[in-house]
């Protein structure tokens, strides 16, 4: 048996004081805290919902198929997707808001693709640096701007002046609010677009100039493809974001669950808006009220796979810059 | 270099894009600023509001909202600084553990708001509250498990967290390695170059991310339009399980569900105004102190 | 035996550090192989080689600053005063203590001169004013910055010429008392006058610490150095008497090097 040692000198002499180890302790258990939170949201939203699956108070009520399909309830003459939760019976399809989150999205995207890369392009590419100094805090500004304020403006400001210009049947329409969304998403999509093309590398268009090519040449063949990755990320986290906002619907888009795919002046009811205007009125453990909590569910997902979508993309990004630098 | 027609039209479309957005919030704080003024006064903002809620003033509303705000600091900057800390200055970026709080922290950035206000009604509210109602309490009335301004703020901290993690870690990034090597080549434990080197160098980065996260609570709505908000409140929330007036929710209650919109519109733009502010106030700190300390780190 | 190598054996009683089989990984490229090394007690050891021969990260090693770097990994032994710093339960907070470090680029902490020195003692658990101004003026002295930075002791770090901030550096190391004392290329982003009177401040140091330096200015090495190391592509080509290894060389490649031929 070999002879105990003597106590090294190198070993620990212990005097870090306590509360430092207790605080690396906790900054580790902390540091759980996003993942825990993660795990929370969903268990906690499911909970509310998915008794829906066995309660008999719920299968009285309505027929888990009715959310998603079209019924010929009494006293229509077709089958029809309908969300009128204070009818009799009450009705529960779904499909009427996701239309309505649907269109609103796509509107804001229409509108906000364009800005948001334009002011992109602009600012990285033809932009002198005092004007780039003054519009990026401006931007930063507007993604400041509370949604419950961009909701007020486009309810009391933007809406009668649309209705003025366009001639709206409705005064808040889909239209309405997703001009009021657009102000929050072209942040999104700028700042994310903008960077991706700040880091197209030089050589590459000064390759482009040397041969020859034309500013605009440059900045369409060149670097906007160069930067699509990121642009598209942006995009996508922008989408996340619009169908997810729920301020400026509930204030600007009229609020009427109507199944109406094309005419984009209609008023609408989105997903977030009908969770926002109905939980407050309804009892808890209500098949209602599982309802409500069934699209929060649906909400998340979505919004989960949208952003594991835009980090891939980003991330797919930054591997190929730094491999080819 | 010369320009060609097509150079013109492109830098024009794009210049217009900037334009319109440039546009769009001129007016908006045009508007704003240009109705909302008028309407403070002393007694706008020291007043509680009428039974109408459009005369009076707005003061609980004030109150309200900054004293969620701060409650909602104190719950989630420090988790949120911690978490950075430990992504920052511990794990190895390899690490799996370090790359699903990294997932988590992205995922929780994208979650809706309107979810998280689901969340801290069926975790908090529900779950928390009533647990320890149920625990303590034979009364059916609830007493924790209901709406208030410490649930409101709970949920609004784990909102917030997302935000304070990234740009804390941004900041302690900013903190050069070799004042790290420097510290331990010394013997200074990892916690003690983090808490004596790391921190001190990276504070006004971590102030500024932290003063944006809690502008960005301060202003949300929809988590607490069923965790706490109130409609109409003319007393102050003296209790954590009170509940409260908040600015956003006023506007909102204000604009959608009152009988007479018109009559309601100075009281509006004048407590938009004065929301602006408040998150303008502590957005344009947060670039001060930044722009200071990236003064400060040069010698 | 070689006379250089009856030297080295000759200094061998005095050995202060030993490295036996030293294996350094980084992921799975091996930086430095198989490498056997003894230090001298107070005096200058230099490690020279071409760039990126794994000099600086052996001698990262020896004070495991390598333990900060995720995908480093190190194997066989090391031992200081003959216990092996890689032993399970020995602190490396311990082992830095002893073996201090100074770096290529000076990191002086954006503080006062004196908070700067008096750090290593403060984060040690001295609490004692006088013994810490004590310890931060004979440092300084030892350093020989003293009489540059007495009366502005207080004002930042950041405002020292690099020369100055570099043996700061130095005396922030010296203030905790260690043993031995690493050195990465210390002058190598110094103008000439400054490399020279840190070349000077290492030759006075040699009388109480034991130094390694990683130098790729091999008229450095010849003018500090007691001892030379030479390394190239991760392995101990060659070690020796430092007067002997540049005059006599026993390998061909020290021999090519310290003509210049490669680089």
């Amino acid at each position: 048996m070999r002879p105990r040692r003597a106590k090294s000198k190198l070993e620990s002499s212990f005097r870090t004081p306590l509360w430092h180890r207790i605080a690396e302790r906790a900054i580790a258990v902390l540091a759980l805290a996003a993942i825990a939170a993660i795990a929370l949201i969903f268990i906690f939203i499911a909970r509310e919902a998915v008794p829906m699956l066995w309660e008999a108070e719920f299968a009285e009520e309505v027929q888990i198929r009715d959310l998603f399909f079209a019924k010929e309830w009494k006293g229509y003459d077709e089958p029809v997707f309908v969300w009128q939760p204070v009818g009799e019976p009450a009705k529960f399809n779904v499909m009427p808001l996701f239309v309505g989150s649907l269109k609103v999205t796509l509107l804001a995207m229409l509108m906000s693709i364009p800005l948001g890369v334009g002011c992109a392009m602009f600012i990285a590419l033809y932009a002198p640096r005092a004007v780039r100094e003054v519009v990026k805090p401006a931007i930063e500004l507007l993604a400041g701007i509370p949604s419950v304020v961009l909701g007020f403006f486009a309810l009391m400001v933007i809406a009668s002046w649309a209705q003025a210009t366009f001639g709206f049947h409705f005064r808040l329409n889909a239209v309405v609010a997703a001009i009021g969304l657009a102000l929050t998403i072209v942040p999104v999509i700028f700042t994310i677009s903008e960077d991706a093309i700040q880091a197209v590398p030089n050589t590459l268009t000064e390759a482009a100039l040397a041969l020859g090519a034309r500013k605009y040449q440059v900045a369409l063949r060149i670097v906007v493809p160069a930067a699509l990755p990121g642009i598209a990320a942006g995009v996508v986290l922008g989408f996340g974001r619009a169908i997810g906002e729920t301020m400026i619907v509930l204030m600007a888009s009229g609020n009427a669950a109507i199944m109406e795919l094309f005419d984009f002046t209609t008023i609408v009811r989105t997903v977030t808006a009908t969770i926002a205007a109905e939980l407050g009125e309804v009892a808890q453990g209500d098949p209602h009220w599982r309802v409500l909590f069934l699209l929060g569910v649906m909400l998340f997902a979505v919004t989960f796979v949208l952003n594991i979508l835009g980090d891939v993309i980003i991330q797919r990004l930054q591997k190929r810059l730094t491999a080819s630098s | 270099m010369r320009h060609t027609k097509q150079d013109w039209l492109l830098a024009g479309l794009t210049g217009v894009s900037l334009a319109v957005i440039l546009l769009l919030l001129a007016v908006l704080l045009g508007q704003i600023f240009w109705h909302g003024a008028p309407v403070i006064s002393a007694q706008f903002l020291t007043e509680s509001p009428g039974a109408d809620m459009i005369s009076g003033g707005i003061w609980p509303a004030i109150y309200g909202t900054v004293f969620m705000t701060l409650l909602m600091t104190i719950a989630g900057v420090p988790v949120g600084i911690a978490t950075a800390i430990f992504l920052s200055e511990y794990a190895s970026p390899r690490s799996r553990i370090a790359k699903a709080v990294r997932i988590a922290v992205n995922n929780l950035a994208g979650v809706p708001s309107i979810v998280f206000g689901l969340f801290g009604l069926g975790f908090f509210i529900i779950f928390v509250g009533g647990g320890v109602d149920a625990l303590l309490y034979d009364d059916p009335r609830p007493v924790w498990g209901k709406p208030s301004i410490l649930w409101a703020s709970l949920t609004l901290a784990v909102l917030t967290l997302p935000v304070v993690i990234v740009t804390t870690e941004e900041a302690l990034r900013t903190v050069p390695r070799e004042l790290r090597d420097a510290s331990l080549a010394l013997g200074a434990t990892r916690f003690q170059t983090v808490y004596k080197i790391v921190l001190p160098n990276a504070k006004g980065g971590i102030l500024t991310g932290v003063i944006l996260a809690v502008s960005r609570g301060a202003g949300e709505v929809s988590p607490i339009i069923f965790c706490g908000a109130a409609n109409f409140l003319p007393y102050l929330p003296t209790d954590l399980r009170d509940m409260f007036m908040h600015l956003g929710y006023h506007v909102y209650a204000l604009a959608t569900q009152s009988p007479n919109v018109d009559a309601a519109r100075p009281t509006l733009f004048g407590t938009v105004l004065v929301l602006l502010v408040l998150t303008f106030s502590l957005n344009l700190l947060a670039v001060i102190i930044r722009s200071r300390s990236r003064a400060a780190l040069r010698p | 035996m070689s006379e250089s190598q009856k030297a080295v054996a000759e200094a061998r009683n005095d050995v202060k550090m030993e490295t036996r089989n030293v294996n350094i990984f980084y992921g799975a490229n091996q930086a430095i192989r198989d490498v056997d090394l003894d230090i001298t007690d107070r005096s200058v050891t230099a490690l020279i080689g071409p760039s990126g021969c794994g000099k600086s990260t052996y001698l990262r090693a020896l004070n495991r600053m390598n333990d900060t770097i995720h995908s480093c990994r190190v194997e066989g032994r090391i031992l200081l005063d003959g216990e092996n710093i890689y032993d399970r339960g020995v602190d490396p907070v311990e082992v830095r203590r002893r073996v201090g470090m100074v770096f290529q680029k000076s990191n002086p902490f954006p503080k006062s001169i004196f908070d700067n020195v008096a750090f290593g003692l403060r984060i040690g658990g001295e609490k004692d004013k006088d013994v810490i101004a004590q310890r931060v003026e004979e440092s300084l002295k030892g350093a020989a910055l003293w009489d540059e930075v007495k009366d502005r002791l207080q004002s930042s770090a950041l405002g020292l010429s690099g020369g100055q901030q570099q043996r700061l550096c130095i005396a922030r190391c010296l203030a905790v008392w260690p043993e031995v004392i690493l050195m990465d290329e210390p002058a190598s982003a110094l103008d000439p006058l400054a490399t020279a009177k840190i070349e000077e401040l290492i030759r006075e140091l040699r009388e109480r610490y034991t130094i390694v330096i990683v130098t790729h200015s091999m008229q450095q090495a010849a003018r500090v150095s007691d001892f030379t190391a030479f390394f190239y592509m991760g392995e101990l080509v060659e070690y020796g008497k430092t007067d002997m290894m540049f005059t006599r060389p026993t390998k061909k490649r020290t021999e090519e090097y310290i003509s210049g031929r490669f680089g």
